[in-house]
């Protein structure tokens, strides 16, 4: 097991816990005196007066919010203390929206999603949904955290999963400081149990992804750059296989948010990602054709506002009351942490968007 | 003229150079992004070796930005002290091999 140093924000009692604080924050400071725009002006400079979803593609469901990790940039402030996870009936209600939904991939994400008790129960009966790609994003660790979790990669062979993982980087130091002690070592013996059911194995169709982010205030470089060093350093040094590398672009909220207070980045990185601003990367921001669900039902343009408590416009805020015209109709609620979506070369939880 | 002779926020001026020659400052910046696009060398080298550079110029803008574009092209703290160790061996040993010349002045003088 890992060895952690950090609690999450909610343990710790910091201020940012609160997500209308963090949201309080997010439009103070250097975005009320005018010296940045707010992402609602900028987008609407670009074109985009209504901020209006895309044909629905991607559900994804945040199984909880508990995890065997507390990496340090964490914008779920997920950890083992957090004990809000979807109970079986809430995952229920899931499997009956996800046909009258029409997305065609199903993504489970967490905390760690393998934790909930119903974990292999919910993945067994939405498996039989007939969605053309089903992800579960698995944190690697927790793989091989406990016993009860090793067959996890045959599991997940057997439904058919799509594997997204999180890798730092290539390298011990660079992975466990953001990640924790003995993060690196787990990942990779992970990695290799994968591989070893024919996971991220070259020409095979178990897909085996990971996603990469920066271990801090500065925006990732060019994805297949990113993916071609990866590749080369995880085969050369460890005969490890994947197939994609997906660079994601820190958010400032929750535990990233925190860092960048506490290390006195908040106002370069906000700037940076301001001057970034991509106009073709808003086309492709993931609430225009994602919808996410929390842990206790309710409906979220993406899960960074699920972290913010940012519902869904509209009347159908709950999977009790699905309503898929209504949601298609709605107005994306946006924010300053919306910028680190349009950085760049944009950024989502597919990776790059443009 | 402000208080201090350096500025981070004059590095984002960088490209405002060419306001008062167009044409020698396009050439540079074409030229310098020429350079630094992937080619025998990688992308990630080069910026290792900009740094190593920017140390042994002592320039500071070229020390923030490539410190910054190292780490987000994944090299580590280790390479990078690496890199500016290899300027700095061969700062020194540049200075070093000059005392040749006084060595043999030394010589030639008192024989
Ligand atoms: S980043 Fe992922 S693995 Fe790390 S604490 Fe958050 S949910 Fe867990
Ligand atoms: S943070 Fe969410 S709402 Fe904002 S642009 Fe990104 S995906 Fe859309």
């Amino acid at each position: 097991m890992a060895k952690l140093k950090l609690n999450s924000l909610k343990k710790r009692k910091n201020k940012l816990a609160d997500p209308k604080y963090q949201v309080e924050y997010l439009s103070n400071g250097i975005f009320k005196n005018g010296e940045l725009p707010l992402f609602q002006h900028k987008i609407k400079s670009s074109g985009f007066t209504d901020f209006k979803p895309k044909p629905l593609e991607i559900f994804q469901i945040n199984l909880g919010y508990m995890c065997n990790q507390v990496c340090t940039h964490c914008h779920v402030d997920a950890g083992p203390d957090r004990k809000e996870i979807m109970t079986k009936e809430t995952m229920q209600l899931c499997l009956d929206v996800i046909e009258k939904s029409g997305a065609h991939t199903l993504d489970l994400t967490g905390g760690a999603p393998e934790m909930n008790p119903n974990f292999r129960w919910f993945v067994s009966e939405a498996s039989k949904k007939g969605v053309k790609d089903f992800i579960v994003r698995s944190n690697l660790t927790i793989i091989r955290a406990n016993k009860k979790y090793y067959d996890l990669p045959e599991f997940f062979k057997q439904h058919h999963v799509h594997v997204v993982s999180s890798m730092p980087h290539w390298t011990r130091g660079k992975t466990d400081r953001q990640r924790g002690e003995g993060v690196f070592n787990l990942s990779i013996e992970a990695l290799k149990s994968l591989n070893d059911v024919g996971y991220g194995m070259p020409d095979s169709d178990l897909k085996l992804d990971l996603v990469y982010n920066p271990s801090g205030a500065f925006m990732p470089a060019n994805q297949s750059d990113l993916e071609k060093d990866f590749k080369k350093a995880l085969f050369e040094d460890f005969g490890i296989h994947f197939h994609n590398l997906m660079a994601i672009t820190n958010l400032p909220i929750s535990r990233f948010l925190d860092f960048l207070i506490a290390s006195d980045n908040y106002e370069d990185y906000m700037t940076t990602l301001v001057e970034s601003y991509n106009p073709l990367a808003v086309e492709n921001v993931m609430c225009r054709n994602t919808l996410s669900v929390s842990w206790d039902g309710w409906l979220y343009d993406c899960d960074f506002n699920q972290m913010l408590e940012l519902k869904v416009d509209g009347k159908s805020k709950h999977l009790k009351d699905f309503d898929l015209n209504s949601l298609q109709n709605r107005n994306i609620k946006v924010s300053q942490h919306c910028y680190g979506c349009t950085a760049g070369a944009g950024s989502s939880c597919q990776g790059t968007t443009t | 003229m402000s208080k201090s002779y350096y500025d981070p926020n004059d590095l984002k001026k960088f490209g405002e150079i060419s306001e008062f020659q167009k044409e020698l400052g396009d050439n540079f910046f074409h030229y310098y992004n020429s350079v630094f696009k992937e080619g025998a060398l990688s992308a990630r080298e080069k910026a290792l070796i900009a740094l190593a550079v920017a140390h042994t110029e002592q320039c500071p803008y070229c020390i923030d930005a490539y410190t910054k574009d190292s780490l987000q092209r994944g090299v580590t703290r280790e390479e990078m002290m690496e890199a500016v160790h290899v300027g700095a061996a061969i700062k020194s040993g540049a200075a070093l091999v000059h005392s040749t010349m006084m060595m043999n002045k030394v010589k030639k003088l008192e024989g």
